[in-house]
């Protein structure tokens, strides 16, 4: 009140222009906050699990945050119920659509219909072939659990996978546990694998797979674009580029196929008596 | 202050007493109804397709198909894709434009009281105040919801990201009522108390972004309140206790720097419950040409 004291007669309170810009302020710099604040968490919360595979045709997933208007279009076209809009609390940003492959993964229908549906582009319609859909990529991830990595023949994942002998092969390797069988591992391909989840979802572990379909960014490493790989630069020059080495015998190895390092059972050494096992020794 | 509210409360029946006696039920009540109808109706539409494979609409409210053929996008989503960097397909262009001009013609914030599910929720809350005698708590400025309309839009380019979607109530709800919520009732949830308890009609009245961009559409509505029958006005103050937006009433009902009775404030949502609970007939719907006094 003593404010208004000092006033000159006839003026209640600061005067009007002055009370607008204090309350504008007021307001702005809430409003200011409040947008600071989401804006902050926005970002932070931002980061996709690794579980999470986007529908394909996806933008990369800053560009497809700023186009996806969450609307649920692509998950009401997807035909497997494969899709589903984030809902609080997944991790995902909220009402965008995902997929989790041991869950259901994607068909990988011919027509795309999810791409199709998008109104807004966050699904890039580019995509016309979903063999080239990248929604993430499969990495043989366990090599403990593995049954094939155990020498057993399970190849699931090789068997449904879409794209079988291009994106999953099975690698013959030799079993050195009984040193008599081979190995066949399932091995991904980059070049061909879409990220489509069905080795993950099939994977007959009872729980975890031992093949997951990560993010591209996860699952695989940068080139090594510094490094000269002499049998890329021999073949493209027609010779090698240091001439002509020469090529030593690897003794032991002879007649034996590349990559083969068995020992071959020889004649076995005696043991000496009275060593080993037929020491006699006690504690 | 509480004393005088107390003896007034007690003196003074319900809000739209009067107009129970003079109208009836469905007298007094007859837009609420037709916007409950409409509000629900909608929302039917889009549920019908996921509970009863009755796929006449897709979507949510953010944006979606009717009959294959017609796309609706939210305009506000769009300015803040567009802010972010995107300019998408031109559905969602096209989309945002139909909106956008229905609401022109309409009347901007007939989406906030005909169409938006977060009414029902925050019109209970503002029931429930009043039927509590709730008095107080802290109301936010009716223009942070600009303010914060604008540094949505900042923040969006900023961040390169729809930021207001990731708290948005209002998409959360309908999408959570469509596709699955999630602890995204907490949200909703928040929004209930921080009305019910913090700010009355705090969030549809001073805060939410959105209703602030369908209010910035309602310059030009076509659709308008007319206090037409302001003559017979006893003061009785029951169009203020249950007006949304009441700071809209008084230039239109008591002459204030106006002197023909429509209601042309673009933040008059046109729900039409000062038609309803006044017992003397004093308003009406009807255009924004409509100056005539009766």
């Amino acid at each position: 009140m003593g404010d208004m004291q000092d006033k000159p007669v006839g003026q209640g309170g600061p005067s009007p222009r002055r009370r607008f810009l204090r309350e504008a302020a007021g307001v702005a710099g809430g409003a200011c906050l409040l947008s600071l604040g989401v804006g902050l968490y926005a970002k932070q919360a931002s980061a996709l699990p690794a579980t999470a595979l986007r529908p394909p045709g996806a933008l990369a997933e800053s560009d497809f945050l700023a186009a996806c208007v969450r609307c649920g279009l692509c998950v009401r076209d997807c035909p497997y119920d494969t899709l589903k809009l984030a809902e609080l609390g997944d991790g995902v940003a909220t009402g965008t659509p995902y997929f989790n492959a041991r869950q259901i993964p994607c068909e990988m229908c011919e027509d795309i219909p999810c791409v199709a549906a998008c109104p807004t582009g966050a699904l890039d319609r580019g995509l016309a072939d979903i063999g080239k859909a990248r929604m993430g990529l499969a990495v043989l991830i366990d090599h403990e659990t593995c049954l094939n990595f155990l020498g057993l023949r399970c190849d699931v994942c090789y068997r449904v996978c879409p794209v079988i002998d291009k994106a999953i092969t099975l690698e013959r390797q030799h079993n050195p546990r009984s040193d008599r069988h081979a190995m066949l591992l399932p091995t991904v391909h980059s070049d061909y694998c879409t990220g489509c989840g069905k080795c993950e979802k099939s994977c007959v572990l009872p729980g975890e797979a031992a093949i997951k379909v990560l993010p591209v960014k996860l699952a695989q490493g940068s080139k090594a674009e510094h490094y000269r790989k002499g049998w890329e630069e021999k073949e493209a020059a027609g010779q090698s580029l240091i001439g002509e080495q020469i090529e030593l015998p690897v003794r032991g190895l002879e007649g034996k196929s590349y990559g083969d390092t068995r020992v071959l059972p020889g004649p076995a050494t005696p043991a000496r008596p009275g060593s080993g096992l037929d020491s006699g020794w006690k504690p | 202050m509480s004393a005088v509210a107390a003896t007034s409360k007690a003196v003074r029946p319900r809000v739209g007493a009067d107009a129970i006696a003079s109208k009836g039920w469905l007298g007094a009540h007859k837009w609420l109804v037709l916007r409950r109808l409409s509000q629900l109706g909608l929302l039917a539409l889009f549920l019908a397709g996921p509970w009863f494979g009755l796929w006449i609409v897709k979507g949510n409210l953010s944006s979606s198909l009717t009959l294959d053929m017609l796309p609706l996008t939210d305009p506000f989503l769009l300015a803040q894709s567009l802010a972010a960097g995107t300019l998408p397909y031109k559905e969602a262009l096209i989309g945002a434009a139909i909106v956008v001009a229905f609401y022109l013609i309409v009347g901007g914030r007939v989406f906030c009281s005909w169409v938006c599910p977060m009414n029902l929720v925050t019109d209970a809350a503002a029931w429930l105040r009043r039927r509590l005698g709730l008095k107080g708590g802290k109301i936010p400025s009716g223009d942070t919801r600009y303010w914060l309309l604008g540094f949505m839009l900042l923040a969006a380019f900023a961040t390169g990201s729809l930021a207001w979607e990731w708290v948005n109530p209002v998409s959360m709800l309908h999408r959570g009522l469509i596709f699955g919520f999630g602890l995204a009732w907490g949200i909703v949830g928040g929004v209930f108390v921080y009305d019910l308890l913090i700010a009355t009609r705090g969030w549809c009245g001073h805060i939410c972004p959105m209703g602030a961009f369908y209010s910035l559409l309602g310059g030009t509505a076509l659709m308008r309140v007319s206090a037409a029958h302001r003559s017979a006005c006893d003061d009785c103050m029951d169009c203020f206790a249950v007006c949304p937006e009441p700071q809209v009433i008084r230039p239109a009902l008591k002459a204030a720097g106006q002197d023909h009775p429509v209601i042309l404030d673009r933040n008059c949502t046109n729900c039409g419950r000062c038609v309803d609970v006044c017992g003397r007939n004093v308003f009406r719907i009807t255009t924004r040409f409509d100056r005539s006094e009766s």
